[in-house]
């Protein structure tokens, strides 16, 4: 009894501690919209509620990559989806005018079938060859969009749908100023916390899905495939079942996305916003949710910060801007991604398997870590 | 218990089976030898239905298997032991022996046949929380069998058990084969070490380029003087 209870005692104060931080945690993220809007302006709370949008992408790609295994790149189409299925049924453009909560898991539901549709046919595909699939399969969606404005003009093409109905429920809507019990709440920050909330349900899910026998059974696909048909599992539906939840999580931002910006074109779903995705995923740690989380905000807020502090810099160093901060912003990019590939390979938050493995501990070591 | 009727496996335009014909009964060891391609793996492969069969039956307790999608045999009873181990590398040995009971739901169960893999296997228990990854290649092999056997199958397939590894280490695991065996488990074993599968085992079948060309009481084949020459290396 006595040897039990100092062990009873560590595994409360982990407990409270655990619970202090997360009320912590609450308060920052309660209060962040305030802090940013009046310190750093609207651009830069704009630039946080896409944060969130990208945290939602990159958690659903994280199932297919980083749980398992199945590297796609062309993970944007099932944004594409969902957003333009927002536009089209909340918009001018066919006078029809959804409401929110139809829309939003009606393009969960639809960008979930795509990314079947997707799956089935590469289900024997692994490694480069899926990849060169899935990166048709993205690209292809993207021209679909492109051009099917004839014979019958359904996406309006290049120019894309604009006079997209913001996100609304019932007769509020996030567009403008909501007053609430004496408060008015900006536009920006209601949709920082309507964000916010979406992407603290995808990430419970996410972790439930984790610690699930579907979870289990994707990292044993990722691991060995035959091992994994040999222990009983059906490397088919499981699979499938990883392309469509995480397309489904990709086509939920899309909605969001389509009803926050107003407007959508082709343009935004295009390679490299897949490529964008998929760093955030594998600098952030592979398959462990807070990395992918961070990984989703760095990427976002990084290349403004550089877009925004370029010429300030330039000037100060040399007292004339030398060169573009449009163009220097994706130099200083692709750099830092380089310096944390080469000093932080298995991501910025690995999990503890994948930082073991990467370096290599010796096994005692290991045995007292997992004990 | 399994029967196996003129089976035939092809790669493409490859005949890598050519219509075999053998048969285990309840509770017996049968070994399945030959040298390098002559379509042992091959056959073990179709029986697990890794690989598709081309033709012939194969028949379990009275039950046609061909027709079983792969992920269905392990609730039939019949769990394989993969070539080259096949274990999952970034998960820990006790992960790892969770996956072979991905089928059960019974935790108790589970949780004494752990055990009981444990005890077949000390080497095991005292590593398991280390990855299966850093495991060395016996380690491992031990491991997919001891994952194999968390299914609690009726019959145990195992694919070349002793590829690359030191004989010490495979005196070890064909040991442990043998006292599972003897508690009932009906095994096939396949394997190109002719003499140890030979002495471990009841039965013995001598393939050659995808045709069984012999086959007795493993005894008898080890004194046959075609069996040493052309494996036994006398």
């Amino acid at each position: 009894m006595m040897a039990q209870l100092p062990g009873l005692g560590q595994f409360r104060r982990d407990k409270s501690a655990a619970v202090i931080a997360s009320i912590v945690m609450g308060i920052v993220l309660a209060a962040l919209p305030f802090l940013i809007g009046s310190g750093l302006g609207n651009s830069w709370l704009r630039i946080v509620d896409f944060a969130m949008l990208y945290i939602m992408l990159a958690l659903g790609l994280n199932i297919v990559v980083g749980f398992a295994g199945l590297l796609d790149l062309g993970y944007i189409a099932f944004y594409a989806v969902g957003a333009y299925l927002y536009a089209l049924l909340a918009s001018p453009q066919f006078g029809l005018h959804y409401p929110v909560w139809l829309i939003i898991p009606a393009g969960a539901a639809l960008a979930g079938f795509f990314g079947a549709l997707l799956g089935a046919p590469t289900l024997r595909l692994r490694g480069d060859y899926l990849a060169i699939v899935t990166l048709g399969f993205g690209e292809i969606v993207r021209i679909f969009l492109n051009n099917l404005n004839a014979p019958i003009n359904i996406t309006n093409g290049p120019q894309g749908i604009s006079g997209i109905d913001p996100l609304h429920f019932g007769g509020v809507t996030l567009a403008k100023p909501i007053s609430f019990l004496g408060f008015t709440i900006p536009s920006l920050h209601a949709y920082y916390y309507l964000f916010l909330g979406l992407a603290l349900f995808i990430v419970f899910v996410t972790i439930r899905l984790e610690n699930s026998r579907i979870g289990r059974a994707w990292v044993a696909i990722r691991e060995d495939e035959i091992a994994a048909k040999a222990c009983g599992i059906n490397t088919r539906n499981i699979k499938l079942l990883a392309f469509t939840m995480g397309a489904s999580f990709g086509g939920v931002a899309g909605g969001l996305f389509a009803g926050f910006q107003g407007f959508v074109s082709p343009e935004s779903f295009n390679l490299m916003e897949s490529i964008m995705v998929l760093c955030m995923v594998v600098l952030g740690g592979m398959g462990n949710i807070p990395g992918v989380i961070l990984g989703g905000v760095m990427l976002t807020i990084l290349p403004e910060i550089f877009r925004h502090g370029a010429g300030p810099v330039q000037l100060a160093l040399f007292g004339k801007i030398l060169l573009d901060p449009e163009a220097l912003r994706m130099l200083l990019f692709g750099l830092a991604l380089i310096v944390v590939m080469l000093y932080r390979p298995a991501g910025l938050w690995p999990s503890t398997t994948r930082r073991r493995e990467f370096k290599g501990e010796s096994t005692t070591d290991v045995l007292k870590e997992g004990e | 218990m399994l029967e196996v009727t003129g089976l035939r496996v092809a790669y493409g335009g490859i005949q890598a089976v050519r219509g075999i014909t053998f048969h285990i009964n309840q509770g017996e060891m049968v070994a399945l030898i030959g040298a390098n391609g002559a379509g042992k793996t091959s056959t073990l492969k179709a029986l697990s239905r890794l690989l598709d069969i081309s033709g012939g039956s194969v028949r379990y307790c009275g039950k046609e298997l061909s027709i079983l999608p792969p992920h269905q045999l392990v609730s039939e009873g019949i769990a394989m032991v993969p070539e080259g181990r096949g274990v999952f590398p970034r998960m820990s040995i006790i992960e790892n022996l969770q996956m072979g009971a991905y089928v059960r739901r019974d935790k108790d169960g589970i949780d004494a046949d752990r055990e009981h893999v444990f005890t077949l296997f000390p080497r095991l228990k005292e590593r398991a929380h280390q990855l299966a990854g850093t495991l060395s290649g016996g380690e491992q092999q031990m491991l997919a069998i001891g994952r194999a056997l968390m299914c609690r199958p009726k019959l145990l397939l195992l694919d070349e058990p002793s590829m690359g590894l030191a004989p010490l280490m495979v005196q070890k695991i064909f040991e442990v084969v043998r006292a599972v065996a003897d508690k009932g488990m009906t095994v096939l074993l396949v394997e190109q070490n002719a003499k140890l599968a030979l002495e471990v085992s009841q039965r013995g079948y001598v393939m050659e380029s995808g045709e069984i060309t012999l086959t007795d009481e493993s005894a008898r084949l080890l004194a046959n003087p075609k069996v040493r020459e052309a494996y036994l290396g006398e």
